[in-house]
């Protein structure tokens, strides 16, 4: 198992390196210089020796490899760079945002695996019963609907039939976690919605594989408890899948909740990320897929550790 | 909520009715139904962008002016009641000389900045050396305005002249520009990059915090130098960068007021939604669109192509319909429509391009395709992608252009690419912008300079006529003889067909109706001082 641990650990840094060379270098193909964006974006009538002053100070007129070079030895620092729009270091940048991303993405896994696991379960235990077709519905419904538009739905319903919405500046949980739980629930069941779904349906398919292997009939043969057999030997191996889905989505709200934090006017990292792009600050763009490129590599490492935990298969393969 | 056509007209209806005026603002008929003053409160408004500093004199957009404004003071302001007029801010009186060469201010005595440190001429004087000549870093964006500046003179602490190499009939404007805000000469001497990061101001309000992504918030400047100012405790200005997500916070109460401007149908949804807790106010607005063409580029390097197609744009009728949709609404030349140095309607329809009789114009437009040998026109048209009114003005103009057999690809790219490829020259015809803050028609003809003098006029073309206008408009002191260049240059302008305004926009500028004080004016970078602003609550 340790050994599995630290192949899998080390495996993280050539896939870094990758992600590193590869935004490095896309970015600088894409057409459009954020110092133009900066001072004539908003039809400034500023001098080319202006424009190319300020690409002086920023850095921009060095040779692309010494910025690659500066940036990477910058990296193993943890430093990730000055903002070229804010001029203020990626990492502030980044951190005042992450707490807010971090807290949807973790109150929608909690919402939606909350839910998923015993709707997934019930669907597959009930197959083709009232409750079945009901999560079903329920699940294709949450698989149909954009969570921003689910997102828009709650926030005009609120609107309209209370008169209120929910604060629209964020408070940290430590500070004032009602303000903060009134702010955050409803993006967080917007997109946990749509989780859940995702989710209860991948449980309930490979519950209903699983139900049909030999070692359950073996099991219910030697007279195990329904209840034993469903819990310690069907659900336990029918996470598996599920587990990946929920790791991988997980990740994607990090920095995938664009349109819904727009919807809610959530200062998150989506929201940061295309601002930055439509700017070409390069600088926080590369920051910032490095860090969803980390996430979703720890993520991962963390699936894969889980599996090795569910399944001695791997453990000891 | 579901709009329909009959909600939409019904919010219209509802403008109307609660007293939207259509094309100019009535200021002093809104003067006289205000009620007495009540104090303290916290405005809270939405500001929808975010700036990438705190500089005014680094930055064009408005998002600096809604977050830094009501902390600074400039040198004179524009009087929002009897707008183009100016009054004083920090300047207590002014003389100009009768020649224009020597402007000469008294400044208010005991105005504080936020650290406490007093006013003197001398921050005058370190602000507009900045201004005019920015030491290695420091970004000036109007430096250019201030190039007739030849000293500046301070012989007392309360007193500040400002000797010109030539005379200059927009000084007085740029004195007033809300762009030229005062720092302390202390500040700038330690680090003239200063104020990009730190904020030291002799404004209304004394900086509280910024969020990044989130807020900006100021308290009321206790030392405020205009006694009983400001009304407010402080304010509030929160970044909403969507403007479904700003309408619902405005609906939900979380912001009274959203001061850049709205679309109709935004106002439409707003009027239904809130009824008479709602005003509504509107003004035609100081930005433009503007079709440029490409002279490098055949065949738009005949001006009987570039004339064509501007001939085939029914501005008059598509300023009917597009004005339903979009923020796009007036027909007008250079300068604003409306505004004292505009070319009247009278004059402008024999311009070309801007024909009541667009049969006729076609049928003209057509003719001259067809002698340059171009009945079968292609190209395509680099347009921002930007829906609010880039989108309805390339949609509108390809259709304009096919009518007249041409057929043209509306190329909508984000801000960066856009800007790119229209340094390099890689465009055939573009769809330009002119974002100005007041009537000077300086400001508004700068973009009409020779491109070897002015590197952002898009049609790339040098014409020393125009050049030479444009320097005499800017040296006549005979409003009259002034007029008549601008005429002049207009028309040669719009006779060679290098560029010319599309439409001019229209502000439509909702608030709460417990917000009072706030001046509507043609400009969505003025009044951002919020130092009159009451809350009727």
């Amino acid at each position: 198992m340790l050994r599995y641990t630290v192949n899998r650990v080390l495996l993280m840094i050539p896939t870094l390196i990758g992600v590193a060379v590869l935004v490095f270098f896309l970015l600088r193909v894409v057409p459009g210089d954020i110092v133009e964006v900066k001072l004539r974006g908003d039809g400034g009538n500023v001098s080319q020796a202006t424009v190319e002053m300020e690409r002086k100070r920023l850095g921009l007129d060095r040779p692309i490899l010494t910025q690659f070079g500066d940036w990477m030895v910058g990296m193993a620092k943890g430093d990730l760079g000055i903002s070229m729009w804010t001029e203020r270091p990626v990492i502030e940048e980044i951190s005042l945002r992450l707490e807010l991303s971090l807290q949807v993405a973790l109150m929608a896994t909690f919402i939606a695996v909350l839910l998923a696991i015993p709707m997934g379960t019930l669907a597959a235990l009930f197959r083709d019963t009232w409750i079945d077709y009901t999560v079903r519905i329920l699940t294709i419904g949450g698989i149909s609907i954009p969570a921003f538009w689910f997102g828009m739905l709650i926030m005009l319903s609120l609107l309209a039939f209370f008169n209120w919405l929910p604060p629209i500046t964020f408070t940290p949980i430590y500070v004032d976690p009602i303000a903060n739980l009134t702010q955050l629930i409803w993006p967080a069941m917007a997109v946990g919605y749509r989780y859940c779904a995702v989710v209860a349906r991948m449980i309930r398919s490979s519950l209903l594989e699983v139900l049909n292997e030999d070692y359950i009939r073996t099991a219910r043969a030697k007279g195990v408890y329904e209840r034993t057999v469903i819990s310690r030997h069907a659900l336990r191996n029918a996470l598996l899948p599920a587990i990946t889905v929920i790791g991988l989505e997980f990740t994607f709200l990090i920095g995938g909740l664009v349109v819904t934090e727009q919807v809610f006017n959530l200062n998150g990292i989506g929201q940061l990320f295309v601002q930055s792009v439509s700017r070409n600050d390069f600088m926080l763009i590369q920051g910032m897929v490095m860090l969803i490129a980390a996430f979703y590599v720890f993520v991962n490492l963390i699936i894969d550790l889980l599996y090795a935990v569910f399944d001695p298969r791997i453990r000891y393969g | 909520m579901k709009i329909t056509r009959r909600t939409a007209l019904q919010g219209t209806a509802g403008a109307l009715a609660l007293g939207v005026s259509g094309f100019d603002f009535d200021f002093t008929k809104a003067e006289a139904q205000a009620p007495a003053v009540k104090r303290g409160g916290n405005l809270t408004f939405a500001i929808s962008a975010e700036a990438p500093h705190y500089d005014p004199h680094a930055s064009d957009t408005y998002a600096t002016l809604h977050l830094a404004a009501p902390f600074y003071s400039t040198l004179l302001r524009y009087n929002l009641s009897k707008f183009p007029g100016v009054e004083g801010d920090i300047a207590q009186s002014w003389q100009v000389a009768p020649d224009q060469l020597s402007y000469t201010f008294k400044l208010h005595p005991n105005v504080k900045f936020a650290d406490g440190s007093t006013l003197t001429s001398a921050d005058v004087k370190a602000t507009y050396d900045r201004l005019r000549n920015p030491p290695e870093g420091v970004v000036s964006t109007r430096r250019a305005t201030f190039a007739d500046i030849g000293a500046i003179e301070t012989p007392d602490a309360n007193t500040i002249v400002f000797k010109m190499k030539a005379a200059n009939s927009s000084m007085l404007d740029h004195f007033a520009s809300p762009w030229n805000t005062i720092y302390s000469a202390k500040d700038l001497a330690e680090n003239p990059a200063n104020p990009r990061t730190k904020i030291n101001g002799t404004g209304p309000f004394t900086f509280v915090e910024h969020v990044k992504g989130s807020h900006v918030s100021g308290k009321k400047n206790e030392n405020y130098f205009k006694k009983g100012l400001p009304y407010l405790d402080g304010f509030k200005g929160i970044f909403t960068l969507q403007a479904a997500a700003m309408l619902n916070a405005l609906q939900g109460g979380q912001v009274l007021a959203e001061f850049r401007g709205v679309s109709p149908a935004e106002r439409d949804r707003m009027v239904a939604a809130m009824g008479d807790k709602l005003r509504v106010e509107e003004s035609s607005w100081t930005l433009n669109l503007i079709v440029a063409f490409n002279v490098e580029k055949k065949p738009f390097d005949d001006v009987r192509v570039r004339k064509a197609l501007l001939m085939a744009i029914d501005r008059w009728g598509g300023s009917q319909g597009l004005s339903r949709i979009s923020t796009l609404r007036s027909v007008g030349g250079a300068v604003r429509p409306g505004s004292p140095l505009a070319t009247p309607e009278s004059e402008l329809v024999k311009l070309p391009g801007f024909s009541k009789d667009i049969k006729k114009s076609r049928e003209e437009a057509k003719k001259l395709l067809k002698e340059a040998g171009q009945e079968n026109l292609k190209f395509t048209l680099w347009n921002r992608n930007l829906a609010m009114p880039y989108t309805p003005a390339g949609i509108f103009l390809v259709d304009q252009w096919r009518q007249i057999g041409v057929t043209v690809e509306n190329k909508q790219s984000d801000t960066a690419p856009y800007l790119a490829a229209l340094r390099s020259g890689n465009y055939e015809v573009a769809v330009d912008f002119s974002n100005l803050f007041n009537d000077d028609p300086t400001l508004a003809l700068t973009k009409f300079l020779s491109h070897e003098k002015n590197p952002l006029n898009l049609s790339r073309a040098n014409d020393a006529e125009i050049d030479k206008l444009y320097d005499m408009q800017l040296r006549e002191r005979d409003v009259e003889k002034r007029k008549a260049h601008i005429r002049a240059l207009e028309k040669r302008l719009f006779e060679q067909a290098y560029q010319q305004p599309l439409f001019w926009w229209h502000r439509i500028v909702l608030t709460h109706k417990t917000v009072m004080g706030w001046k509507m004016s043609p400009s969505h970078n003025l009044g951002a001082q919020l130092e009159g602003v009451w809350l009727n609550t």
